[in-house]
């Protein structure tokens, strides 16, 4: 009985994560369009189905029905490997994200751990693409998605060590319930919370800190070679790469489900395209910031105000 | 927000680790050259050992065929080199014949070409400003920039006929009269701008990022400028006040109340707001131009076969890249002996392999983007 309970739930779970993976995608990659069309004096997509919603479908249909070149020169395996590596740990990442008190694929004590090291294979993924596919742009756009990796992820993790302090757990849901008889720890934590914003804008590679891809310098960066799905996986993994981002920093910072009114699945979604829209305004309006800019940034800038601010909650808890 | 020393350069008394170099093609198909421009770069990893720039993938034997066609054949020709001052060429090419022949152009005919040809003027900032702005990496501006663009464009269209590769003016006058629609037009155009420059200022001017990007980038020195025969806002953005409608001026621009602005610092900021300046000026201009369009012909009686007396001459106008020069020689018959164009995109561009040594590539692309090249004014 017990057997057949765990085989449903995880089918279940493998269903809803592949759901929202999907429509995640096919909804933000709208919004992201309409978003841009409207900051630019244009529509967005109008044509297909209602407002349409359904130009990602299209899309995406257009991208399987394409061919997939290999390059001659490419290192075969990388090169079909990369994609893979880059999207499969964020429906992992998935797993332990609550979405209200009793909707959450699976509940881990070490949650918060689990979404932090899968964040890294990203960059994993990305190097193998630009190495793999024996294109200069390419590896020029991996070695500085490796290069900037170190500069976001300490302030990052530095900017959620007072939130384990303040919540006592890395489990993603016992820190929204530690949030629910005490003011969101955004309004505890307001450097942690500004300085993690930036640290998943750099982590999830967007604009402006999008010097693995960058456009006018390196073409299309690390998937100049990819075509057809293979390059769609990429796109894939980066905007449930965003949501996740956006999940966890609603968790954290916001309060995760909870708020009046609305059931708790409202509150987390709202949260998430929040954040999400965030990082699409901060796209469409910045220009990029140069690789060496946003090192000095990481690492002069954000790493010592993280590590203060850190040091600040760690001494007033200890005094309390 | 960032370090003061922002302009990251390369140390480049340690090159020698031969290992580690490569040669990155930059073009002829690349988003940041903007056209079929090649650049060979020698790099050691983001920095720029040497860079060569390749030319001729869009030469059309522009020069020669002047040779071949009649002085009114040449005509259309002149907007297909610089595609985006289109009736700057148009007025270098006809003054030039008029300076030939000794013709006379009516008062209104020269008040026309100087509002049109100051219209165009803005048009190619503004194409100019989102260009040079995508090349850093936004692209919002872009659509910004040509949402203003489109309104000139439509204005000019009306008047013209078409929208880019214009060939409107004639020799002795313009090929058509302005009326009152268009005047009106023009007019709340200037009114518009005045007001939305500032929302340019806002969005871009103003960002940390824009700024920490183009300050101390690709410094052009006074010394240099002469030299590499630079010309237009990269000239001006480097402290020198020189532009032919100052220096050597022809049609009315000497009754006319205008600024050259000029930038000491010689960095992209500079040229940004040299040119963002210029727009300005040019909005003045053509507020002038409006309020004292006089009345009369559009057009004086010029021969239908123009054969001008044998000699050679050579006229200047300052197009928005800079000067062009265009030379002539007569033998007396219809067809030009020789024409020599000397454009500003060529000799700006010289420049760019030594302001690209020792720099990321990040940075070299926001320098070759403030030169402002067209890339079919350069290959001709």
């Amino acid at each position: 009985m017990i057997m057949e309970i765990t085989i449903v739930r995880t089918l279940l779970s493998i269903l809803g994560i592949t759901l929202v993976v999907g429509l995640n995608a096919v909804f933000v990659v709208w919004l992201e369009r309409k978003v841009a069309g409207h900051m630019q004096y244009r529509l967005g997509p109008t044509e297909v189905g209602p407002a349409g919603l359904l130009q990602t479908v299209a899309d995406g249909l257009k991208l399987v029905s394409k061919q997939i070149i290999f390059p001659r020169s490419a290192d075969t395996p990388i090169f079909i490997l990369a994609p893979i590596i880059c999207l499969v740990p964020v429906f992992v990442a998935l797993l332990p994200v609550p979405f209200s008190e009793n909707i959450q694929a699976h509940e881990l004590d070490v949650g918060l751990l689990l979404v932090i090291a899968l964040g890294l294979l990203n960059t994993l993924g990305i190097l193998l693409a630009g190495w793999g596919c024996d294109n200069k742009y390419a590896l020029l756009g991996a070695s500085r998605a490796v290069a900037q990796i170190l500069a976001y992820k300490i302030p990052l993790l530095l900017c959620i060590l007072p939130i384990i302090l303040l919540s006592g757990t890395f489990s993603l849901r016992e820190i929204v319930v530690a949030q629910d008889h005490s003011l969101w720890f955004a309004l505890y934590q307001p450097v942690a919370f500004l300085i993690y914003l930036v640290a998943i804008t750099m982590e999830t590679n967007r604009s402006p800190f999008d010097f693995a891809e960058a456009e006018s310098e390196l073409v299309a960066g690390f998937h100049t070679e990819y075509s057809g799905m293979m390059f769609s996986l990429f796109f894939l993994a980066e905007y449930t790469y965003m949501f996740v981002a956006a999940a966890i920093a609603s968790v954290l910072f916001l309060g995760g489900w909870l708020g009046p009114f609305f059931p708790g699945p409202v509150w987390m979604l709202l949260k998430i395209y929040f954040f999400l829209f965030l990082m699409m305004w901060f796209r469409w309006t910045f220009p990029r910031v140069r690789v060496d800019q946003m090192l000095s940034f990481g690492w002069k800038i954000l790493l010592p105000i993280s590590l203060l601010n850190f040091l600040l909650t760690a001494g007033v808890m200890a005094a309390l | 927000m960032f370090d003061s020393q922002t302009a990251a350069t390369y140390n480049l008394e340690t090159v020698g680790d031969q290992e580690n170099d490569f040669i990155l093609n930059l073009g002829p198909q690349h988003p940041g050259t903007h056209g079929v421009l090649r650049v060979v770069l020698h790099m050691d990893g983001e920095y720029i050992l040497s860079a060569d720039p390749v030319l001729g993938y869009g030469h059309r034997m522009q020069e020669k065929i002047a040779e071949t066609l009649t002085y009114t054949q040449v005509l259309p020709y002149m907007a297909r080199m610089d595609y985006l001052s289109a009736l700057s060429y148009n007025q270098a090419w006809v003054c030039l014949v008029e300076k030939m022949c000794g013709y006379e152009v009516p008062r209104r005919a020269e008040y026309i070409r100087v509002l049109t040809t100051e219209l165009n003027r803005i048009s190619s900032h503004f194409l100019w400003f989102g260009a040079f702005l995508l090349d850093l990496g936004a692209f919002t501006p872009f659509l910004h920039a040509f949402e203003d663009r489109e309104k000139i464009l439509d204005l000019l269209e009306t008047l013209t006929g078409s929208r880019l590769t214009y060939c409107f003016f004639r020799f002795g006058g313009v090929g058509a009269d302005v009326d009152s629609v268009f005047l009106k037009g023009a007019q709340d155009f200037v009114d518009h701008m005045r007001s939305h420059l500032a929302s340019y200022h806002d969005l871009v001017t103003g960002n940390v990022i824009f700024q920490e990007r183009t300050r101390d980038v690709g410094v052009i020195l006074p010394f240099d400028t002469w030299g590499y025969g630079l010309t237009g806002p990269v000239l001006r953005g480097s402290g020198e006040k020189y532009d032919v409608r100052l220096r050597e001026p022809y049609s009315i621009y000497p009754e006319l109340d205008f600024e050259i602005p000029v930038e000491q610092t010689g960095d992209c900021l500079a040229r940004y707001l040299v040119r963002l300046q210029e727009i300005e000026e040019s909005l003045n201009i053509i507020e002038q131009t409006i309020a004292g369009m006089p009345e009369g012909p559009i057009r004086s009686k010029v021969p239908k076969i123009i054969k001008p007396p044998e000699g050679e001459a050579t006229m200047s106008v300052e197009t928005p890249r800079g000067e062009l020069m265009i030379y002539a020689v007569s033998d007396g018959s219809k067809i030009p002996y020789r024409v020599k164009y000397r454009v500003p995109s060529f000799a700006n561009l010289s420049i760019f392999s030594k302001m690209a040594k020792g720099q990321l590539l990040a940075d070299a692309l926001a320098v070759l983007g403030s030169l402002d090249l067209v890339i079919p004014e350069v290959d001709r």
